[in-house]
């Protein structure tokens, strides 16, 4: 993408042998990518339903595709309302571990004492397994609802925070220097250095964030949900596996893995449309 | 707009180093009694090998530290208008377009684009990329890159263009063209100039004083005066004088580097 000085080289119409070569497997590349994958899943579904009817697997030990298929419409009016629920958990507590992310890394990078004082523990709150914590945390929270959030919320914020943490401190050193000698307040040196710096370094934690705080609201809901305060798709998958229920257990099962990926999607979206006009990541090679 | 520029030893003072010292750790003389008078309209290169003290110089001239004894007086007082500075790197911040960067010295005294747009453009004019203004550095070629970089030291008009061997991470012919368009450039705009550099050639090219020195502990040896008259162009590169004067530096920075000539 580069602008040569003094005019471009000169493009000729007819690509040699090679660079011919080279286009055919780009085409082929490019259809690969999404026939590939899309064929095993095919055949993946195929070898399942076969599977099923052939060895005559009962349907409360593995259920067949038709059945959950079946099971995904039947119950349809139960399965969007508690994907609704669960979905509404997770944006929220990812919305949360943002803020707090964020705000707690500025805090960090303005003030050494903060960070020296505060850091350790946000630690300690990260490897503690949210599982072992959640029981208690449904003891001392009322509302459910919010101590699932809380779960969640304390799954999803490390990464955010301490990859803005990295990303506030990774400002270009000559960027600073000139910063200090054209007399920037610290205000002006966040805003327009240590910022734009992070960004990269943040949307790569929130894409981790968001992975994380699904998981987190999944095992809110499968603990806390247990004290009967139906909650979401997880509390509804749990439901099912005591039913025996399992045409409804695999259709939930699949609407998490759906969500998962459309926050994967979503977050990956922010990012390249946040990056794609500066920072080498998104950038494309030639 | 360029002012008439007096002859050396009449130019007006901009800023005078006295029996600056600056130690490091306690032991390691980083800079030992350097004194220097600066004046307006000066192009003045520090030569030396690394080590030699030439950056801690600048960065003590920049305020960015303090001197262990000593002191840098600026006639008539120091504010954030008096500095310009160029990296070795073009230092530009990737995610602003190239109007962006060149505003960030007036951004950050609170001026709105709008107020110093036509100053932004003048800058930018000066180094021949107006029409890059909307571009991203990474669009740019290394070369570019430095002269945006230069377009944001000029912009303020600043009494004082620090710079740190801007041209040493580029190419031969690129450096070439650089040292040319910066000699045309300060006989626009008039500017005073400190240019850090380990170029014995392009030392004598641009400037008109060079202070040479020397390492462990890093101090001047020797200034020498390159009086001959500008604009230089090619015919001064190929001069017998130009030659005569690489002689003298060479011989100087020898000596600085404890070896015979």
């Amino acid at each position: 993408m580069s602008i040569a000085e003094d005019g471009g080289p000169v493009i000729h119409p007819e690509l040699d042998a090679e660079e011919a070569q080279r286009a055919r497997t780009e085409r082929i590349l490019k259809i690969a990518r999404w026939t590939l994958p899309s064929l095993v899943m095919v055949l993946t579904i195929l070898a399942w339903h076969l599977y099923v009817t052939l060895w005559e697997i009962p349907h409360y030990i593995l259920p067949g595709p038709g059945l959950v298929a079946q099971k995904m419409v039947e119950d349809w009016d139960l399965l969007w309302p508690a994907m609704l629920k669960t979905g509404r958990l997770t944006i929220l507590a990812l919305l949360l571990a943002v803020m707090g992310g964020v705000g707690l890394a500025v805090a960090f990078t303005q003030s050494k004492w903060a960070e020296m004082s505060f850091f350790p523990y946000a630690v300690i709150l990260q490897v503690t397994p949210v599982v072992a914590v959640a029981p208690l945390i449904q003891i001392y929270v009322e509302n459910a609802f919010v101590a699932a959030l809380l779960c969640a919320w304390i799954v999803a914020f490390f990464p955010i925070l301490s990859n803005t943490t990295i990303g506030l401190k990774s400002a270009d050193h000559n960027l600073s220097d000139l910063f200090t000698i054209y007399g920037a307040t610290k205000w002006q040196r966040l805003r327009y250095l240590s910022a734009p710096s992070a960004l990269p370094f943040f949307l790569g934690g929130l894409k981790i964030a968001g992975g994380l705080a699904l998981i987190g609201a999944v095992v809110a809901e499968f603990v806390i949900g247990r004290a009967g305060t139906g909650l979401g798709l997880a509390s509804t998958l749990l439901e099912a596996s005591y039913r025996f229920n399992f045409g409804r257990l695999y259709a939930a099962l699949i609407l998490i893995s759906v969500m998962g990926v459309a926050i994967f999607a979503l977050m990956s979206t922010i990012s390249y449309l946040a990056l794609y006009r500066w920072h080498e990541s998104a950038l494309k090679r030639e | 707009m360029a002012k008439e520029r007096k002859a050396l030893g009449q130019r007006d003072p901009v800023l005078t180093m006295s029996h600056v010292e600056k130690t490091f750790r306690g032991n390691i003389v980083a800079l030992k009694d350097m004194n220097l008078d600066v004046n307006e309209g000066d192009f003045i290169s520090l030569l030396g090998p690394s080590g030699c003290g030439k950056s801690t110089a600048l960065r003590l001239i920049a305020s960015l530290m303090q001197p262990t004894s000593g002191g840098i007086r600026w006639a008539g007082g120091q504010s954030n208008d008096d500095l310009g500075v160029v990296f070795q790197e073009p230092t530009l911040m990737p995610w602003a377009r190239v109007a962006e960067n060149v505003w960030l010295p007036f951004r950050l005294r609170g001026k709105s684009y709008g107020e110093v747009k036509d100053d932004v453009l003048e800058a930018l004019k000066l180094v021949g990329l107006e029409k890059f203004q909307r571009a991203f550095p990474r669009e740019l070629s290394g070369g570019m890159k430095m002269r945006v970089s230069i377009a944001r030291a000029l912009v303020t008009k600043p009494r004082l263009i620090l710079m740190d061997e801007p041209f040493a991470a580029l190419d031969e012919i690129t450096r070439h063209k650089l040292n040319n368009d910066l000699l045309e450039l300060r006989e626009r705009v008039g500017c005073t100039v400190i240019f850090v550099t380990h170029s014995v050639f392009e030392s004598v090219f641009l400037s008109d004083r060079i202070v040479v020195m020397a390492a462990r502990p890093g101090r001047v040896i020797r200034e020498l005066e390159v009086d001959a008259p500008y604009p230089r162009g090619e015919e001064f590169r190929t001069s017998a004088e130009y030659a005569a004067y690489c002689r003298q530096a060479s011989e100087a920075l020898h000596e600085a580097m404890g070896e015979p000539a």
